[in-house]
């Protein structure tokens, strides 16, 4: 296999050895990476740790794949320089462009990416290696099949995420009838696919179940995210993000290569673990929100939904600047509405006149507010609002009875008191920020008509002591600061 | 109309039901209200707070031959001769144990509305005199205690040796339990609790309290507990004889509506207890006490040096007659706001609100006693579809292990299969494969909210590294595999490089906010 650039045995093994230590070098460096990423002290040390052991990787295959083994060394050298410069360039300027509102699309498109990378190496595997009839053949066809396999399911959910998440379809999940079915007939599809697979001969039989079986997977794939609502987005970004790590480490299956193995099942197992934390802070199974269907099911559920709540009051900005400058004690609780409405930097100035003007200001953020997690506090980092003054639910939540003005911002179903007090309602049960405790809330929102994420009305809107900012965030916002 | 507020009948009784404070408000709903002459002296409110509030100073006949006559408890015959026919009486009557009362006021032909028989849901929570008067009964017990507790709450460590803090037990967390949780708490003592429903652990513990779990457990459907079983009965009392020998301060507060208060210490559990503790009873009463050596409204003290207090969760308000009255009244206040629609000085009784319902004994001379039960939201489940599903999960619990761990076994089973009939030169990567996911899931264990977005794109990046495999295959030799690892290459790089610069541009923004 090698070629006559290196034919002596030693030089090879030398190549063998020092990629032995590249790896374990890269795959600790990874770990680190992780473990850096989950403190803020250490984060950003944590990103250069995964730089590092991402050079270090490439180097290392670069000598050994490339250099001791590839047909023609110099071509392949050119191609894979060509490919990340071409690659490295799109990602740097999609990087440096990007909107701080817009990360949670551009996260989905580049799970995508890892999926469609996972298709294609499944792809060149088979063709390397077709199936030969050997027992070891048909173990490695059968990783080839699920590799290919996650792939293709993570490419088109990814693909599907970031549609609904830059809203070029609608973020309403589709219900069809007996989907659940359908995706099971998928499933059991691929599966029969992959058997099919691992028997045949040459490039030419495995051709036909392998383009099957990457149909079905797309299909799949797409279908599985088209029937989760837009609410649920934070819980399915993380899980394409395990998914794309399950996907790479089936690859390095049929590779037999340690360091994608090692990498692809961090990556998985971390990204499993998140949206377990997403679906905690909703009260949800993992699988409830995985079978999909939430939200479109409301309507059927009534009650809620037509429940008749009374009139709610309206209220100017210049009486908010009123009410916001005789308080002592404000706390913002902003939600998807806010990222929508780019409203960001104007609520960043209004917390600092108002700091300014002696009152104290803190963020409530609750765990699914927006559309990936933490996407509020990268946002309200954006505006440099101070990280001191930003709380999670859990550290807030109590506190709401101390507090003059709960001014929430383009958040619904998070403040939804109907979680607790309405047993039938849909989201019966999700914790929630307690803003009615406070007392005055302020809600800004575009309009009373439409209902959040999970097509709930909010009893919260019609109580006594809340007032409706009506219009958009942004410009609500700034009316308020132009007031004070 | 007019609402009269009599000076109280009884002469131990301090309390009064109108502060200022609230005929202030009762005129601010339409009522034209008079005092009678010192009512409120035995809670230090005067004649002419009274009159500055508008309220106009009456005579005892004028008092109570008002439209409508406020007033702590059921007076006696005297004043209730005074009233007029059509009248309405608002006072705490407990018309399960006074039948007699209930016929008397059908033969005077007035509405009497008890005010102790407030169903309790969340929405009359403002109303309900019980739930005021047990929270600063829970309160005055403790104060009671360090009363006749002859050592100090807090513990110390002085020049002069170490003073242990007073354990205190509470028996029956209800809202003057709970009260009594929260004031021993704040003054330093150390508090265990216990209480027939499970459920109040968490709200025991979030006043800082222990929760002392007993071997019988019960769900309540009117928000009040049960009595229990004679066996279960006596299971329990061990552990209220134990906890007592333990303690140095025991609260009882079991009280049960029309009925005598249940027996939770014995004779014998008192004699267990060290000389210098105290019980401060909230359940005497002359049918029946908490303690089985407490005297009903005195303070006694056993043999063995036990104090024992007997004042009651409705005479333990008359310790602190001002805050009481005021908070009485402001119940009062609350009612009549919600029986006063047009806020117009006109009662109107809706006996369709379950609320207006629960309180009225006779309407017009007609007894309406006792009203159809009222569901608390407290309690578990309303329909009947529900209480099934409520009896669901045991069964399932029941059934069990097996339908609930099938998945792993069949998991587990799977995954021996696998590496036993893998190749051979596969068998590294699986103990590779294992210990990286068990690492992954340890290594972001204790990751920041804030940092799940960096988090998410860092590993997006990482998984860049199937560029890897896209690498080891550009060497083939078939121009097919060279462009689809090409490809592959490409896009797995837009993923490295992407993922990693976002990730360093939303830390810099962390650390700009930080500063």
């Amino acid at each position: 296999m090698a070629n006559d650039f290196i034919s002596n045995p030693a030089i090879l093994d030398g190549f063998t050895r020092f990629q032995s230590v590249a790896y374990i070098l890269a795959a600790l460096l990874f770990i680190l990476a992780l473990a850096g990423l989950s403190k803020q002290k250490s984060a950003k040390m944590g990103n250069n740790w995964g730089i590092l052991g991402m050079i270090i990787a490439l180097v290392a295959t670069l000598s050994i794949g490339v250099v001791a083994y590839a047909h023609d060394p110099m071509l392949a050298i050119g191609l894979m320089i060509g490919a990340i410069v071409v690659g490295g360039a799109i990602g740097i300027f999609k990087a440096v462009r990007v909107k701080m509102t817009a990360m949670p699309e551009l996260v989905a498109m580049l799970h995508s990416f890892v999926g469609a990378a996972a298709v294609l190496v499944g792809i060149n595997s088979f063709l390397a290696d077709p199936g030969n009839g050997t027992y070891d053949n048909a173990f490695h066809m059968g990783e080839v099949g699920l590799a290919v396999f996650i792939g293709a399911v993570t490419l088109t959910g990814s693909i599907v995420a970031w549609l609904k998440l830059s809203a070029k379809i609608s973020g309403k999940p589709l219900t069809i009838p007996g989907r659940n079915a359908v995706n099971l007939v998928m499933v059991l599809a691929c599966i029969a696919m992959i058997a099919w697979f691992v028997n045949t001969r040459g490039v030419e039989g495995g051709t036909v179940p392998l383009a099957v079986l990457t149909v079905v997977s797309l299909v799949l794939g797409a279908h599985l995210v088209l029937a989760i609502g837009g609410g649920d987005m934070p819980v399915v970004v993380s899980m394409l993000n395990s998914y794309s790590g399950w996907a790479a480490a089936m690859a390095g299956f049929t590779l037999g290569n340690d360091l994608l193995i090692i990498t692809g099942s961090l990556v998985g197992s971390s990204g499993a673990f998140l949206s377990n934390i997403m679906c905690k802070g909703m009260n949800r199974s993992f699988v409830s929100v995985i079978l999909g269907g939430f939200g479109g099911d409301a309507p059927k559920k009534g009650g809620a939904a037509e429940h008749d709540y009374g009139t709610h009051t309206e209220v100017t900005p210049a009486e908010v600047a009123e009410l916001l400058r005789e308080s002592k004690r404000v706390v913002v609780t902003p939600g998807y509405g806010m990222a929508v409405a780019q409203a960001q930097f104007p609520v960043a100035d209004l917390t600092r006149k108002l700091i300014d003007m002696g009152v104290e200001v803190q963020f409530g953020i609750h765990p699914v507010a927006g559309r990936m997690p933490g996407h509020m506090n990268v946002l309200l980092a954006e505006a440099k609002v101070p990280y001191e003054s930003v709380f999670e639910m859990d550290e807030i939540n109590d506190e709401f009875g101390d507090v003059d003005v709960a001014l929430v911002i383009g958040a619904n179903d998070t403040v939804n008191p109907a979680a607790e007090t309405e047993p039938d309602s849909p989201i019966a049960g999700m914790p929630v920020l307690r803003v009615w405790d406070a007392g005055k809330v302020i809600v800004s929102k575009r309009s009373m008509g439409n209902a959040g994420y999970a097509g709930v009305q909010n009893p919260l809107f019609f109580n006594d002591n809340t007032d409706m900012m009506l219009g958009d965030a942004k410009e609500s916002v700034e009316a308020i600061i132009a007031a004070l | 109309m007019r609402i009269g507020i009599p000076k109280e009948p009884y002469p131990d009784q301090p309390l009064v039901a109108g502060s200022p404070d609230t005929v202030k408000k009762l005129i601010k709903l339409g009522y034209d209200v008079c005092v009678e002459h010192a009512a409120g002296v035995g809670a230090s409110y005067f004649d002419d707070q009274y009159a500055e509030a508008g309220a106009e100073m009456v005579d005892k006949v004028q008092a109570w031959g008002a439209d409508i006559v406020f007033c702590m408890d059921t007076p006696t015959d005297d004043e209730l001769r005074l009233m007029r026919r059509g009248a309405v009486l608002v006072a705490r009557m407990n018309p399960g144990a006074n039948p007699a009362d209930v016929e008397k006021f059908e033969e005077m032909g007035i509405t009497a509305l008890a005010m102790d028989m407030v169903p309790r849901i969340s929405r009359a929570q403002a109303l309900d005199v019980r739930s005021s008067m047990q929270n600063i009964a829970g309160y005055r017990a403790v104060i009671e205690a360090a009363e006749s507790f002859g050592r100090l709450f807090t513990g110390q460590v002085t020049a002069a040796g170490k003073m242990p803090p007073a354990k205190l037990y509470v028996i029956g967390v209800g809202v003057a339990g709970l009260a009594a949780i929260g004031a021993a708490g704040s003054m330093g003592a150390v508090v265990s609790a216990t209480d027939v429903r499970p459920e109040v652990a968490d709200q025991v513990e979030s006043l800082g309290g222990t929760f002392v779990e007993i071997p019988v457990r019960q769900e309540s459907s009117d928000g009040y507990a049960k009595e229990m079983s004679d066996d279960e009965q006596a299971r329990v009392l061990e552990v209220y004889r134990d906890e007592a020998a333990r303690n140095d301060i025991v609260i009882t507060t079991a009280q049960i509506p029309g009925r005598p208060s249940p027996l939770l210490l014995t004779e014998e559990a008192v004699l267990g207890m060290k000389p210098g503790s105290v019980i401060i009873d909230l359940g005497a009463s002359e049918a029946g006490s908490n303690c089985a050596l407490t005297v009903p409204g005195e303070v006694v003290t056993t043999e063995n040096g036990v104090t024992i207090v007997g004042h009651s969760l409705t005479s333990m308000p008359a310790h602190l007659p001002g805050q009481a009255s005021q908070l009485y009244g402001q119940n009062l206040v609350n009612f009549m706001k919600l029986c006063t629609p047009g806020k117009d000085g006109e009662l109107v009784l809706d006996e369709d609100d379950e609320v207006v319902r629960g309180v009225t004994v006779t309407l017009d001379g007609e007894g309406m006693w006792p009203p159809p039960p009222v569901q608390v939201s407290a309690a578990p489940k309303q329909t009947p579809a529900a209480a099934e599903a409520a009896g669901e999960p045991e069964e399932k619990k029941e059934k069990g292990f097996f339908a609930k761990h099938w998945w792993k076994a069949l998991a587990a089973i799977l995954g021996i299969v696998l590496v036993v009939a893998a190749p051979a030169s596969m068998q590294g990567h699986f103990i590779v494969f294992m210990l990286a996911i068990v690492v992954g899931f340890y290594v972001i264990g204790g990751v920041s909210h804030s940092l799940h977005t960096p988090l998410m794109s860092v590993t997006n990046a990482i998984s860049g590294i199937i560029i890897v495999g896209a690498i080891l295959q550009i060497g083939s030799a078939d121009p097919i595999i060279q462009v689809l690892s090409f490809i592959a290459m490409v896009i797995a790089s837009i993923n490295i490089f992407g993922g990693f610069l976002v990730t360093r541009r939303m830390l810099k923004m962390f650390e700009g906010s930080s500063e």
